[in-house]
């Protein structure tokens, strides 16, 4: 591990000690979405469109509704409509995501949902309800969505982003640009110029857990959700508009939470479960499974990105040019914006143009997944640095070491960057053994860096004192990868308690204050720095009490240890136990509330070192070995932190090497399966080598940056790069199947 | 709809229960006994999640019918601690961090178990291929792996 700066003292923060919430995961006792069962609970089913992009003629729901044991049925009428009540055009997808109202615009859009009482009951109803539909033209990928004269999802749909805005509708939501300098300029004074275009196929974000909802509703109006989200406040505001009802009659438990790699920031069930609950006056859940995951909830974009650059024979890149096209889904807002703001990120690059359109069509609407936009702009400009490096004869690193983003570097998206450590990732992989080990035949390494931003946004925590002098940290931040550790670690610190006397939480809407989604890398970073504000005001609480409690002025005490005490050492130390026994006496129970908006982002970037070895036979790739060096900024919880940086990047391998949504003409999905999506499996996987390297974020307390995203970036440039190496074939379709290595081995010997 | 009645030994209990015929044993595990630490993340046996050990052997349960559990021994993962102290392997999953959301863990486990039950000292590839069958989204199963040989030097006393 290269720790790049010492570790200043610290007692709590950067150790490894036991999850708060292990015991309960280990032992099967944590509930999840769909573990919860309520006394006279019924069973939802959903009934989804089978067509990819249809008017939906009538929806006949009596057969079902006779059949027993069925309490509920529901259509897109059972809710506002909101476009008629002038709504915000993105609340009206929002609800319109959620259930169709007049068109289905995907194969799996939910057309009605039942109740019964059983299982089997609810899914034979969901059969009985008969849905006439006149089946529309649909366009699947960005070529055809964008194509002249191509069907239209949205007739109104004008490109924004583009002035004069143009007459004629089309399937582009908008346009993104940045630019800087003379591209032509930079162009001429390049050695080495390299131009090549890439696609990606759509990949889901493949968390392990269905997506589950209860709710039980109330005759007033009232409704109690338990979900399986990233933000229960956001599910309570989405719920709300969805419902046409006031957030505050919305109380929403987040369940422990099965993964959600930013799939479980949107709505799907919430929605439908409260309507159901409402009409059969009992509780109701629905569940997922796992076809419906992969048919109907956000996978990310397939994307066409074109890609040219330009070196001097030093390795400066003297300009660069990327055009992208993102599918969105059935609704507008793929991650385009994002990926044109990353794209180039990582580098200092003089003369540039960076233009992105956003593009509806038939397919699921995109949810936000782990550095939403980034990793497919970084497989086409990390495979094509790597290509001039290789034309010019250039180290790898040292050609992203000519061009790396540093302190007051003007960023490609426009700030200037705060302190970074971009840098100290590259020298991580360039000092490390893997570096220079040795290859065996086919096999080659490749490099690829990326970058990402922390999101801040809202938080809150509370910090409860018990009355042993033990304490209680509540935030609103659904715990996905162990934030309650960090949480815990922090506050540890702060008071200057055990960890073990520290018990976090994650509280429901109506017990804490807002919080937004646990996304964008911001836990530790935002809900962190709450919980440090609130046990700092209970640190000056305890020293004014301990103050009264020896009338002397407070600047004469210190807290030190988790323990009041005076500055001249005239008074016998009060521990946090003793001013808790006594808090009766001075001022009531200690308890206090911080609530932010979290300015202190952070970037995030990290370097990546990949060994490959292809079986020129098979066309199979496996990874032999895997180094990433990241920076954490501070790793409060270096467990959790290697966890991230493993995780993104194996799930970055699979989007590397195998994992696409494959349609049929008709755009029904034809792999809506683990099995036929084949996401890596153990025996698929070497040992992921961890480089955690620790720049600090000058705007949090303790230096964090969020770590829970840029590791996805690199993989598939870091994979496609030392395929190259291995077979001397340069990648630019996702993903690097066997089929498709054979094909381009085929090619290069033809 | 008559519903069938079945005997199993769950976790150690002679257990009763009922079901009807077309129900899986997950679900029935789940919904009847309430024993809901086998989850279902695919309801077509290849994620693993769902893992229990039927009379010794790991196992689907979604892929299992309920009435085929008759006269049965399972094991679940709420079975794998011993009178409150933990099994080795729960104990190096959680010294290790080899869990991060959790939804996996479960199923982890118990074909850990199975593995070690049978092959004492496995090699790491030997660990990778047994837990195959079990998918994890979260980790990039390096901490499992090591959990694993951990738990498994551990239990043979080294």
């Amino acid at each position: 591990m290269a720790i790049i700066e010492e570790n200043p003292g610290y007692k709590w923060v950067g150790t490894r000690p036991i999850r708060p919430d292990g015991l309960e995961k280990v032992t099967g006792k944590a509930q999840f979405g769909a573990d919860l069962m309520l006394p006279g609970m019924l069973f939802g089913k959903v009934v989804r469109s089978p067509h990819a992009h249809a008017r939906i003629v009538s929806i006949d729901t009596a057969a079902a509704e006779a059949m027993v044991g069925v309490k509920a049925v529901i259509t897109g009428s059972d809710f506002p409509d909101l476009a008629a009540n002038g709504a915000h055009a993105s609340d009206i997808d929002v609800a319109n995501n959620a259930i169709a109202r007049e068109k289905v615009l995907y194969e799996g859009h939910v057309v009605a949902a039942v109740a019964a009482t059983t299982r089997e009951q609810a899914e034979a109803a969901a059969k009985a309800v008969e849905v006439t539909y006149e089946i529309l033209p649909h366009v699947l990928t960005v070529d055809e969505a964008m194509a002249e004269g191509a069907p239209l999802l949205h007739e109104g749909m004008i490109t924004k982003g583009v002035d004069p805005a143009p007459e004629e509708p089309s399937n582009i939501a908008s346009k993104i640009l940045h630019e800087r300098g003379d591209l032509d300029q930079g162009f001429g004074e390049a050695d080495v110029v390299v131009e090549r275009e890439f696609t990606t196929k759509p990949v889901h974000q493949g968390y392990i857990e269905p997506h589950a909802a209860v709710a039980d509703a109330n005759t007033d109006g009232r409704a109690h959700i338990w979900c399986s989200s990233q933000g229960h406040f956001q599910m309570r505001a989405y719920s709300a508009t969805v419902l046409g009802v006031s957030p505050g009659t919305l109380k929403v438990t987040a369940a422990e939470i099965g993964g959600g790699f930013g799939g479980k920031t949107v709505i799907y069930l919430e929605p439908l479960a409260v309507r159901l609950s409402q009409r059969a006056g009992r509780p109701v859940k629905l569940v997922m499974d796992r076809d419906e995951v992969f048919r109907a909830t956000g996978p990310t974009s397939g994307t066409r990105i074109r890609v040219k650059m330009g070196v001097s024979k030093d390795g400066k890149i003297t300009a660069a040019e990327v055009w992208m096209a993102y599918e969105a889904g059935a609704y507008s807002g793929s991650p385009v914006g994002a990926a044109g703001m990353t794209a180039i990120a990582c580098y200092d690059i003089p003369n540039f143009v960076v233009e992105g359109y956003d593009v509806v069509c038939n397919k699921p609407r995109v949810a936000a997944y782990r550095a939403p936009g980034a990793p497919m702009a970084a497989f086409a400009v990390e495979s094509v640095l790597d290509e001039l490096a290789r034309d010019i004869g250039m180290d790898p690193i040292d050609i992203r070491l000519a061009n790396a983003a540093v302190e007051g570097t003007q960023a490609s998206y426009g700030p200037k960057f705060p302190r970074i450590g971009f840098v100290e990732t590259l020298e991580a992989i360039k000092d490390h053994p893997n570096y220079t080990a040795e290859l065996g035949p086919n096999q080659g390494r490749g490099v690829a860096a990326g970058f990402w931003f922390n999101a801040g946004m809202m938080s809150s925590a509370t910090v409860h004192i018990n009355e042993n002098g033990t304490a209680t940290v509540v935030t609103g931040s659904p715990d996905i990868g162990g934030s309650r550790q960090s949480m815990a670690l922090m506050a540890a610190e702060e008071l200057g308690i055990s960890y073990e006397s520290i018990k976090a939480v994650v509280a429901d809407t109506e017990t804490v204050g807002f919080n937004d989604v646990t996304g964008g890398s911001r836990v530790t970073l935002a809900t962190g720095a709450a919980v440090v504000d609130a046990c700092r005001l209970i640190v000056e609480d305890l020293r004014a009490r301990a103050a009264k409690t020896w009338d002397v002025e407070v600047d004469q005490v210190e807290w030190v240890d988790g323990q009041a005490q005076h500055v001249d050492g005239s008074q016998p130390p009060l521990s946090l136990g003793d001013l808790a026994a006594k808090s009766g006496r001075t001022g009531g129970p200690i308890s206090a509330n911080a609530s932010l908006n979290s300015r202190g982002v952070g970037a995030g970037f990290s370097t990546q070192l990949c060994d490959v070895e292809v079986d020129p036979e098979t066309g199979v790739t496996r990874v032999v070995r895997y180094l990433t060096a990241q920076d954490a900024g501070r790793a409060i919880s270096p467990d959790y932190v290697e966890g991230q940086m493993q995780g993104g990047v194996v799930q970055g391998i699979g989007w590397a090497l195998n994992e696409e949504y494959i349609h049929d003409q008709d755009g029904v999905m034809e792999n809506p399966s683990f099995l036929d999506y084949r996401i890596p499996v153990a025996s698929d996987l070497p040992m992921i080598d961890c480089a955690i390297v620790e720049v600090p974020n000058p705007a949090h307390p303790y230096g964090v940056r969020g770590v829970g995203e840029v590791g996805i970036v690199p993989p598939m440039a870091a994979v496609g790069n030392a395929i190259n190496d291995a077979i001397d074939v340069r990648m630019t379709d996702l993903p690097m199947s066997p089929v498709r290595i054979l094909e381009a081995l085929t090619e290069q010997r033809d | 709809m008559a519903r069938t009645h079945i005997t199993a030994v769950v976790n150690g209990d002679e257990t009763e229960f009922l079901t009807e015929d077309g129900t899986s044993l997950l679900n029935a595990l789940r919904d009847e006994v309430g024993l809901t630490g086998a989850k279902e993340g695919c309801g077509t046996g290849d994620c693993g999640t769902c893992s229990v050990m039927i009379d010794g052997k790991v196992t689907t349960s979604c892929l299992v019918f309920a009435p085929e559990a008759q006269g049965a021994t399972i094991l679940t993962v709420e079975g794998l601690a011993d009178s409150g102290q933990l099994h080795p392997l729960q104990q190096c999953f959680l010294e290790g961090a080899a869990l991060q959301c959790g939804i996996c863990t479960p199923g982890f486990l118990i074909a850990a178990k199975a593995l070690l039950d049978k092959n004492p000292d496995p090699t790491e590839t030997e660990i990778r291929y047994a837990l195959a069958g079990n998918l994890c989204r979260c980790t990039g199963y390096d901490k499992i792996v090591r959990a694993v040989q951990e738990a498994a030097r551990e239990m043979r006393g080294q």
